[in-house]
């Protein structure tokens, strides 16, 4: 069984942020890593392809400049090989336009499941996965916390308000992965320096044969009006437990009459 | 250009219109003239009272989509809708997990971009502008769309207060969905409730949450323990989530539930933006936690600088003595 995992590269998260001043659109000009909750999708399709007796991991990403370090970190824990989409007219795509990069990348392969986060940790925009899903005329199951392949179909428990439902959908099918549905392994040293030479296939947006109007700024009519300070909120008292902290709260809860 | 037609996308549950359904109904009367509900469901007539009691003309609905899943042919129902000429200048979709299925399906097949993390909505020089917090809620930015509507926007939940008009039943109009090929191919075999004693996290008065600085799993006990006391909902951290402590559905933050109890606890909590951004709506915030630098301090009316498992056995113990 063939996986595509959709992986993101972004800025290290325990970095601060910053706009750019002129777009008011979020600075990636550092070193990006892999997002963390893509972690989870690739240990998922690692384990999902063993388990099927084959087939391989496919990695498809869109990144600025070439970036390949958050590829290589998901090389390392076992996947086969990667599609980078690299290219200055992808600057400013919103999630549409990051959506139609996937899917066509993903057409190239024909993966039997396409892997992806529910969100990334930076934009959290939560919607390219569906979007990837429609352009591809695929079936969806979003947001699964435990996911099993057999008989060419995918077995999912969906996260839903009120539990979790038990979905099951013929293959190719894209799936979403909460955090924490598999424990994401720890590249090995083995597996760092095999990454090294695994194949990573760059391609520019023309290679996918998209227009480039569709797709970076242009494509997603959109724009940051302005940013503004948000109302603060003023710190209250902080009390230094000596013992005695519980005494504080309770008097608190009081007041509030929550007790 | 001004706004006049708004669709709401309309969830429910067994009948009943969920609250981000009714919130957003709120939303779309203060800012366009005609609201119109778009939902799915067995039975579309039971929801019409409370649809237009809250501000809906209409409803319009798919029907039963079960066993399927909705995304694909609501969303496909709508976009025919649009491309038949039936176009409202926005849409409004709450972020839960079928609503994000929703936009996302409606904003590729109708090729509109999608606005997310709505946390407002204003019409600024008759142009529907978002607001989105960012950097944990540090920031407002504001952004709107360029090119032509119906503008698609996805709302995080709290963000508007429900309100009724006093309206008669929405007008239920059944709509087409049309060929949907593979994508409507997933079918829900079993639905699992899972029970949560208390009330609801995203609904609750009182929400105590649990961070890293619980240390271990086990301690999360006491954070249900309390909770419990306070007849709230416990919470967490998307720290002890990835760990695999307690499920996703008790994530608080940017990528969980958006909470604004009464009255909200964090327990070993940093104050990490992407959980802030979902808990500082709170009415009034209690942080304890080892760590006198912690972010959390800088929004808790009441900080407690101390250790988890020392300050929290205590005042479980307190508070079980005055019941």
């Amino acid at each position: 069984m063939n996986v595509a995992v959709c992986v993101k590269q972004i800025p290290d998260p325990a970095a601060p942020g910053e706009l750019d001043p002129s777009t008011l659109t979020l600075k990636r000009d550092g070193k990006l890593i892999l997002d963390d909750s893509d972690s989870y999708g690739v240990e998922m399709a690692l384990q999902l392809a063993d388990q099927a007796g084959g087939g391989e991991v496919t990695l498809v990403s869109m990144a600025p400049r070439g970036e390949t370090g958050g590829l290589r970190t998901a090389l390392a824990m076992g996947a086969a090989k990667a599609i980078l989409v690299s290219d200055d007219a992808l600057a400013g795509s919103d999630a549409l336009g990051t959506a139609k990069v996937l899917a066509a990348a993903i057409k190239r392969i024909s993966p039997d499941l396409v892997v992806a986060a529910t969100e990334s940790t930076d934009g959290y925009t939560g919607t390219t996965p569906a979007q990837v899903a429609e352009l591809l005329g695929m079936p969806s199951v979003t947001f699964a916390n435990k996911i099993e392949v057999a008989d060419g179909a995918v077995r999912v428990h969906r996260q839903t308000e009120a539990g979790y439902d038990e979905v099951e959908c013929p293959l190719p099918a894209l799936v979403t992965v909460t955090a924490g549905v598999v424990e994401p392994r720890y590249p090995s040293f083995k597996g760092i320096m095999a990454a090294k030479s695994k194949p990573i296939e760059e391609l520019k947006v023309a290679d996918l044969g998209l227009d480039p109007t569709q797709v970076g700024a242009a494509g997603a009519r959109q724009e940051m009006v302005s940013v503004e300070e948000a109302e603060e909120r003023q710190a209250g008292e902080v009390v230094v437990d000596e013992g005695d902290a519980h005494e504080r709260i309770i008097a608190f809860l009081e007041q509030l009459k929550v007790i | 250009m001004g706004v006049d037609k708004i669709w709401v996308l309309a969830e429910s549950v067994e009948g009943v219109p969920t609250a981000t359904t009714l919130e957003l109904l709120a939303a779309a009367r203060s800012l366009g003239s005609t609201v119109e509900a778009f939902t799915w469901g067995p039975d579309t007539e039971s929801l019409a009272p409370v649809l237009g009691a809250h501000g809906a003309t209409r409803a319009y609905t798919v029907g039963d989509v079960s066993p399927g899943l909705p995304g694909a042919p609501v969303a496909a129902a709508m976009a025919a809708q649009v491309q038949a000429g039936n176009a409202p200048d926005m849409v409004l979709v709450a972020t839960t997990y079928d609503g994000r299925d929703v936009a996302g399906r409606l904003s590729a097949r109708l090729d509109r971009p999608v606005l997310t993390n709505v946390v407002n909505l204003t019409v600024e020089d008759g142009v529907p502008t978002s607001h989105h917090a960012i950097f944990g809620g540090t920031q407002v930015a504001k952004a709107r769309f360029t090119g032509p509507g119906p503008a698609i926007f996805v709302v995080r939940a709290k963000s508007f207060v429900p309100e009724e008009t006093g309206g008669g039943p929405a007008e239920v109009v059944t709509v087409e969905v049309p060929d949907l090929g593979r994508a409507n191919d997933a079918r829900v075999l079993e639905r699992h409730v899972e029970e949560r004693a208390g009330p609801k996290l995203d609904e609750a008065d009182v929400v105590v949450s649990g961070g890293r600085g619980l240390g271990q799993p086990d301690n999360y006990a006491m954070v249900e323990e309390l909770a419990r006391l306070l007849h709230g909902a416990p919470g967490a951290s998307r720290a002890i989530v990835d760990a695999g402590w307690v499920p996703y559905a008790y994530q608080v933050g940017q990528t969980g539930k958006t909470v604004k109890p009464t009255l909200y606890v964090a327990c070993g909590i940093s104050g990490a933006t992407q959980h802030m951004v979902g808990m500082k709506g709170a009415k009034n915030i209690i942080a304890i936690n080892k760590d006198q630098e912690a972010p959390i301090f800088g929004i808790a009316d009441l900080g407690v600088v101390g250790d988890v498992h020392k300050v929290l056995p205590r005042l479980i113990d307190a508070l079980k003595a005055r019941s």
